[in-house]
């Protein structure tokens, strides 16, 4: 299935390998390769085009049962890269787990070959047909916007005797627009992504629509616990960074989550569920393998309101005496665990029904600087970027000057209902949460 | 530090190298010939190597350590107000990259190109002696930071701690259409430091965030201030929640200066403000913004910090710009291209990370000028208040902002009272600055973290205040 190119790759990573283990007792070569071309949308017209190729290559070594580790752009220089992780491997950490040996990955469908063929002329046109729908639907609005197209393909070989690669595209459209009315100021915007051309731009007009629509109207929230709407990137935005912190297998090793000793115990309320998953199809974390050549396979990290596990790469899981489970991420840096493609599974209810039953609530549809509290204890605190508020089962207007505070773990404990429907928001795919009582600070 | 371009022959004064030219100076060289052809408006290009390190320890063990290189360029082109910029770190075929840029440019000129004129420089500007992190031993290294976990672990109730060490060193050639051939070495160096602390029921962190422009010996002496971080993460444990609502905060000189950094220094980036009517007219040169103690300023020619420079990524002369002086804002920060199309004077504050980004407006080194209020006297009249210190994060959309404290403290009755757990602040740009009410006369810096913007992050920047006192601040609580 690999292309010429890639299979050229793997010779020149096998060459690198080669070499390597003259002076080392294991090693592994892992390649990326990028091509990218962003076209950035300025207070509503294109004003640049860009593009983007690069390289990296990395190697690391097991020399005297420790890990050395280099990274470079030059894979024809396989001998500075060589010396420099034998250089590094004298300190290195202990190397207490062994590479993978080849096995059969899945195959998900990350790769369209449509993606590389979209001229610029179209993406040209693309984003800005959507931003001039946008100041038609609310004149004055400034907007920004990015189109991009982007080929990515990653190569690794060891001395287990894995050699392998895969190549991913990835499209992107994302529009934001302020308006800007004396000192008040108003943002909106959204984004999509996939593994494959985004032709239709209508979820993304239609959800800037809804938020403008819910916004023309401003009003005054309490302060003190309110019943509590959050949308996808409210998720996303609030709740998502302590969970995957907690579930990170190197901080549960560490005890440094509070769910480390936890797994088979109930955790959060029975509706919530989440899965991470790599295989699944078109999105652009998905692979059929981890970064360190593990395969990728689906996930659960918490079913039915039930810890179910961790995620881990190769060195986290040998020390908790795991398995891998494919989350190996290169970000750049050294292989650490990292979740892919996050799923929380949408409920039945509406949006209108969650909102029929508040009196007084608050609809968070995006938060700003949330994860700078105590992420690691499940805490959140931010202000409301972007949010409504509920007045007898009715959105009135948009909140200003107001702040969220909670913890993930409490709040998760007691969820009134899970939305129906659901979208993906970079890699958490969720429906609307719905919970009864969430501390809110208000200027006012 | 400025000197002559040498010539071809004269030895480097890294020791390392001998008199061949590098890869960059070879491909800086054959592009200069390349831009002279080049039809555009205006088209630069920056080629750039760089060497790192970086080291980490998660607990007790070093779990990270590694060496890292990059060679690469990128070339920028500006046609009828429209730019293209091509990033690539394969030196090949540079001329059809040249075209590439143009090419992408002349796509989406529409317009007149606006450049503020700016004397193009030739400039060799290196290191200055003891700013080279990479000549240190990674042993001298790994002996210091096993030296900072010991003291890390001698404090009991200790869950983990993690060390991030990272250094790197950067040799950049910047030229130009107009003749600007620059080329620059620049260091950075940063070491992160957290303690995490539980119990049965929580868990705690303390952090410390600091920096240099390259001098390693400003990292190395921080025992103190690693003990203290141990301490304070154990002591949160039993430091109990701030109710959320309005207080009256005094911040620390490094909150302050994150406090300055997001609360207006990004408002002051004049590409936010350029094209944005309204923002333009709210942001009237002249125009009252706080008390008349106030002045706030951002220069990269304030020497000898991580937002120091001398020429910018578009080959502008650095200057140290007054933001606010005596309450008035009276100046903001600009590209080539900002600076033309408002007609105010270039800053030289266009950055980019790496060559793999363009120039966009950037702050350097922002600060709060000292004042004349006493710390003691600041405090002396709060009956309930929050002393706010150190920092963890912050960031802000242009109205608002939000920033968090790494440690933080009632104020009762006019004295320090009991620890509390790390508060998140929060407020509007336009109206928080008049909340000042009292600015210390005690300026520090903050040389930890890094700015992001545009997807470049972090950008090595520093900021600074004396201790400031806000009336009715929001402070996020659970309780």
């Amino acid at each position: 299935m690999n292309s010429e190119h890639q299979d050229h790759d793997l010779d020149k990573l096998e060459a690198i390998l080669i070499q390597a283990l003259k002076a080392c007792e294991a090693a592994e070569v892992f390649l990326a390769k990028e091509e990218e071309i962003p076209i950035h949308l300025e207070a509503g017209r294109v004003r640049g085009i860009r593009s983007r190729q690069s390289q990296t290559v990395a190697l690391r070594v097991f020399l005297d049962g420790r890990l050395g580790y280099a990274a470079g752009n030059d894979l024809a220089d396989g001998r500075t890269l060589i010396e420099s992780a034998l250089e590094t491997a004298a300190f290195g950490a202990r190397a207490d787990f062994s590479l993978p040996p080849p096995a059969p990955t899945p195959a998900p469908e990350i790769f369209d070959a449509a993606v590389p063929k979209v001229t610029l002329d179209a993406m040209l046109a693309q984003v800005q047909a959507l931003a001039d729908d946008l100041v038609r639907h609310t004149p004055g609005l400034i907007c920004e916007g990015r189109v991009s197209r982007e080929s990515l393909t990653v190569s690794i070989v060891n001395s287990a005797g894995l050699a392998q690669s895969y190549a991913r595209t990835e499209y992107g459209l994302a529009v934001e627009g302020v308006l800007t009315r004396g000192t008040d100021m108003l943002f909106v915007g959204d984004e999509l992504s996939s593994c494959c051309v985004l032709n239709d731009c209508t979820p993304l007009r239609e959800s800037v629509f809804r938020q403008l629509t819910w916004s023309s109207q401003t009003a005054r929230i309490s302060a003190g616990k309110l019943p509590a709407i959050f949308l996808p990137y409210g998720v996303a935005s609030a709740l998502l960074a302590p969970l995957t912190a907690g579930l990170n297998g190197k901080l549960v090793l560490e005890k440094a989550s509070p769910l480390a000793g936890k797994e088979g115990r109930k955790l959060t309320d029975n509706k919530f569920s989440l899965i991470d998953d790599a295989t699944l199809p078109h999105r652009p974390t998905s692979r059929p393998f981890d970064d360190e050549g593990v395969p990728s396979r689906r996930c659960p990290l918490i079913e039915n309101g039930v810890l179910a596990g961790f995620y881990y790469d190769l060195r986290t899981a040998a020390l908790a005496g795991k398995k891998s489970t494919g989350h190996g991420r290169r970000a750049p840096g050294q292989p650490a665990p990292a979740p892919s493609a996050l799923v929380i599974p949408a409920g039945q209810t509406s949006l209108d029904d969650l909102l029929s039953d508040i009196k007084e609530g608050l609809i968070i549809e995006q938060v700003m600087g949330a994860t700078q509290g105590n992420v690691l204890a499940g805490d959140f605190s931010g202000n409301v970027l972007l949010g409504y508020k509920i007045e007898n089962g009715k959105i009135v207007g948009r909140v200003k000057d107001t702040v969220i505070s909670g913890n993930v773990y409490t709040l998760l404990n007691d969820i009134v209902a899970v939305g129906s429907g659901g979208r993906w928001v970079g890699e958490l795919f969720t429906p609307p949460l719905f919970f009864p009582a969430l501390s809110v600070a208000s200027q006012r | 530090m400025a000197e002559p371009k040498a010539g071809a022959n004269q030895p480097h004064a890294d020791k390392s190298k001998t008199v061949k030219k590098s890869q960059i100076e070879v491909a800086a060289h054959e592009i200069a010939e390349h831009l002279k052809k080049g039809r555009a408006d205006y088209i630069e290009a920056r080629l750039e190597e760089s060497w790192g390190s970086t080291i980490g320890y998660r607990g007790r063990v070093l779990e990270t350590i590694g060496k890292s290189s990059s060679v690469g360029g990128s070339i920028r082109a500006l046609v009828r107000g429209g730019w293209g910029f091509t990033s690539f770190n394969n030196l090949e075929e540079l001329d059809s990259r040249v075209k590439l840029a143009i090419a992408q440019a002349r796509a989406v000129g529409k317009e007149k190109s606006q450049l503020a004129d700016i004397a193009p420089a030739q400039a060799k500007l290196r290191l200055s002696p003891g700013h080279n992190p990479l000549t240190v031993p990674l042993t001298h290294k790994k002996e210091l930071l096993d030296r900072y976990n010991e003291i890390i672990w001698a404090t009991s109730k200790l869950q983990t701690s993690i060390i991030r060490y990272g250094d790197a060193r950067k040799k950049t050639i910047f030229l130009n259409s107009e003749g600007a051939f620059i080329e620059q070495e620049r260091a950075d160096v940063t070491l992160n430091v957290s303690a995490i602390a539980s119990n049965s029921h929580d868990v705690q962190q303390a952090n410390l965030s600091t920096g240099s422009p390259g001098d390693y010996a400003a990292i190395a002496k921080l025992d103190d201030e690693i003990a203290s971080v141990a301490t304070r993460a154990s002591n949160l444990l039993a430091a109990p929640h701030l109710p959320g609502g309005k207080y009256t905060v005094v911040l620390d000189p490094i909150l302050a200066g994150v406090f300055v950094h997001e609360a207006f220094g990004h408002l002051s980036e004049a590409d936010h403000v350029c094209e944005n009517p309204e923002l333009r007219s709210l942001m009237r040169l002249g125009k009252c913004f706080g008390p008349r103690t106030l002045n706030i300023v951002d220069g990269a020619k304030v020497k000898g910090l991580r937002g120091s420079y001398l020429y910018d990524d578009e080959g502008v002369p650095a200057t140290k710009t007054y933001l606010i002086k005596d309450g008035i804002l009276t100046g903001r920060l600009h590209s080539r291209e900002t600076a033309a199309k408002m007609g105010e004077p270039a800053s030289g504050n266009a950055r980019a990370l790496s060559y793999r980004h363009p120039p966009i407006v950037r702050m350097t080194n922002t600060y709060i000028e000292s004042g004349q209020a006493d710390f003691q006297d600041m405090i002396a009249d709060i009956k309930e208040g929050v002393y706010a210190v150190n920092w963890y994060g912050g960031t802000t959309s242009m109205e608002m902002f939000t920033f968090s404290a790494g440690e933080a403290y009632m104020i009762r009755n006019g004295h320090l009272a009991e620890m509390i757990k790390p508060v998140v602040l929060s407020g509007n740009v336009f109206t928080t600055l008049a909340n000042i009410d009292a600015i210390g006369c005690d300026l520090a810096f903050n040389q930890g973290g890094g700015c992001g913007k545009g997807g470049q992050s972090p950008l090595p920047v520093s900021n600074g205040s004396p201790h400031i006192r806000l009336q009715k601040c929001l402070v996020g609580g659970k309780a």
